[in-house]
């Protein structure tokens, strides 16, 4: 087939132009809402799905790992005692009040965690070792939070709850979706912190023994316990997801301002896919008179959409980029993995087709009489 | 010798919303391949709606029209483009070339219309092209060429694929009188040499020695004169305008 559609498509460059952009922009919004998204996605259950156990057991209808209520640590060893059970830890995630050195308050929730299994502790250390948090009033925060606390260096002292607590080394990337800082910290240092009684834990992180059955083991452990649920990892990093995305409406905003870029875009393709059509009309009826089936001028047009949007996503992909680089270090991250990449691509194929739709009801009413009109 | 086109009792109507206007009563033609018919009357008297039908662009309100011996009337808006573009080759007034395409792909682009690609396409477009003079045109875009070089594209174009029927609406309304004879000489050429049926439609009384048979329009009638009807190439001899009614399929 001649090149007829690239050739029209290339022929004005000014209207090539603006559809590109506004291809560009449409996916860019696109890219960032749905990164957004992802993002805020991740960070909701993050401690969750870092914590490399199967079940996490919850004061009975805990609906989010913020909303943890306090049982008794003697649980624990009932846990242990359940036949499928590798090992068990107790956890504490919890809203404390952090004491900047200039007298200012900033709330923080403080993670409690066994040093010495290292088990739903802090990743992508960068300074410090988790090793370090055994020490009493150890802790250790995000560099995207030095700021925010008022923290330079390790080794600074500050107060949570009116107890000492010593900077002993610093993550990257660890967001907190509601921007209150994790303070990751012993077990025994977050009780005191949060004020919980000696035998009390939030949680209990379960792994159980290699080849265990994950239901029968959830049952045993519920119907042992009175109480509390056994939640398998996947489930309550999913309740908590939910909560934040959706109960709260998060997430539905920027899911709302993504599906406007989508319109946006089709808006905008529509528009000047349809002014390249009406341009060439007489083309359009030519090859009718010749005898094109619609369905040869349909390729045409969608062929001009597709080459479009293949150049419109390419350039927005390069732009989105930048941006998902630039927010690596800002407030809210905004993630691109490859799969919401391709994901993207084909909703810009979509668009732009869809934005063709337009055009080819044109020319389906075309008659092709018309080439005889002078 | 069989006419490949035939128009018997052809009315046509057109209904611009609530108003009906008629443009053609009662038509019969037949256009036998190796003539040309020269399509003559004044303006509104019905020449483009008559050539819009035998080129299967418009549906007759009644009658029959036949192409290559087959029945077109009752054929569905579906079905009309696969006639035209097996048996229909047409010239228009304004060229109607692609802009954006080249000579040589004008051209490639009416063949794989009909399904010839690739090489073979390549190929075909530069015979096409020869045998209007313009090979060498091959890469040029039509804005630089001549009128009369445009319609010699335009002619090619139409011959892609090797339809019977040449049908040409004007096509010297554009052309200065020395370039539209040439471009009437290559429709001869076509009819006489080719055996193609070759019908236009023209105003111009300076291409009147082109014609083997001149049809005269009035009011949507067809009113030719007697002694217009027998310049006709004894090789390609057609006895009178009207042929007996050709058989059913
Ligand atoms: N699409 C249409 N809708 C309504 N009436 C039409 C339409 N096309 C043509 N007509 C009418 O049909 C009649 C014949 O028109 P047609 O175009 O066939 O004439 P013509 O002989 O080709 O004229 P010209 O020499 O000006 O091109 C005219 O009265 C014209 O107004
Ligand atoms: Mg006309």
């Amino acid at each position: 087939m001649p090149p007829l559609a690239r050739r029209n498509l290339f022929h004005d460059k000014i209207r090539l132009t603006v559809t590109l952009t506004g291809i560009v922009f449409a996916v860019v919004l696109i890219v960032v809402e749905l990164g957004l998204f992802v993002g805020f996605t991740v960070t909701t259950s993050s401690l969750i799905d870092k914590a490399d156990v199967d079940l996490w057991i919850v004061s009975k209808h805990t609906p989010y790992i913020e909303q943890g209520s306090t049982f008794s640590e003697r649980k624990l060893y009932e846990v242990l005692a359940t036949p499928g059970v590798a090992s068990a830890d107790k956890y504490i995630v919890r809203w404390a009040q952090w004491k900047r050195k200039d007298g200012a308050e900033v709330g923080v929730q403080a993670v409690g965690f066994n040093p010495y299994t290292g088990i739903g502790g802090p990743w992508n250390v960068v300074q410090g070792n988790v090793q370090d948090l055994k020490t009493p009033d150890a802790v250790m925060v995000d560099e995207l939070y030095k700021e925010k606390l008022g923290v330079t260096r390790v080794g600074e002292v500050f107060e949570i709850n009116g107890r000492r607590a010593r900077v002993v080394g610093f993550t990257r990337g660890i967001r907190a979706f509601t921007t209150t800082p994790y303070v990751f910290t012993s077990f025994k240092n977050a009780q005191g912190y949060c004020q919980l009684g000696e035998d009390q834990t939030l949680f209990i992180l379960v792994r159980a023994l290699p080849g265990a059955d994950l239901k029968t083991l959830r049952h045993n452990i519920e119907s042992r316990l009175r109480n509390v649920d056994a939640l398998p990892k996947a489930e309550f990093s999913n309740m908590t997801r939910f909560y934040w995305m959706f109960t709260t409406g998060a997430g539905v905003a920027v899911l709302i301002a993504a599906l406007l870029g989508l319109v946006v875009g089709v808006v905008v393709v529509a528009q000047t896919i349809y002014a390249t059509t009406m341009d060439h009309i007489r083309e359009f009826g030519t090859l009718k008179a010749m005898g094109a089936a619609n369905g040869y001028i349909y390729r045409v047009i969608i062929t001009q959409a597709g080459i479009s949007a293949l150049i419109g996503y390419g350039l927005a992909m390069l732009v989105s980029v930048f941006i998902v680089r630039a927010s690596e270090s800002g407030g809210a991250a905004i993630l691109l993995p490859w799969q919401l990449a391709v994901g993207i691509f084909f909703l810009t194929m979509l668009m732009c087709v869809s934005a063709a739709i337009v055009s080819i009801n044109k020319v389906t009413s075309l008659d092709p009489a018309m080439v005889f009109k002078g | 010798m069989q006419p490949v086109i035939s128009v018997r009792g052809v009315n046509k109507v057109y209904s611009e919303g609530a108003s009906q206007v008629p443009a053609l009563f009662d038509i019969d033609l037949d256009v036998a391949p190796g003539e040309v018919v020269l399509l003559m009357g004044p303006s509104g008297s019905g020449k483009t709606t008559l050539l819009s039908i035998m080129g299967c662009i418009l549906k007759a309100t009644s009658g029959s029209v036949r192409i290559a011996g087959a029945e077109v009337a009752g054929l569905s808006e579906k079905q009309l483009p696969g006639i035209r573009l097996e048996h229909i080759g047409f010239v228009f007034q304004g060229f109607n070339l692609f802009p954006t395409l080249s000579v040589g792909e004008n051209v490639e682009l009416a063949l794989d219309l009909k399904g010839i690609g690739g090489a073979k396409a390549k190929h075909e477009a530069r015979r096409l092209l020869e045998q209007v003079g313009l090979l060498s045109k091959y890469d040029t875009f039509p804005t630089d060429l001549s009128g009369g070089q445009k319609q010699r594209v335009a002619i090619a174009r139409a011959l892609a694929g090797s339809p019977g029927v040449i049908l040409a609406d004007e096509p010297t309304a554009a052309l200065d009188s020395h370039t539209g004879r040439s471009v009437m000489q290559m429709m001869r050429d076509l009819a006489h040499q080719r055996g193609r049926a070759v019908v236009v439609v023209t105003h111009d009384n300076r291409v009147l020695e082109f014609g083997d048979r001149i049809v005269r329009m009035e009011d949507g009638r067809i009113v030719t004169a007697a002694d217009e009807v027998s310049k006709i190439p004894p090789q390609w001899a057609i006895a009178t305008e009207v042929q007996p009614p050709s058989q059913a399929c």
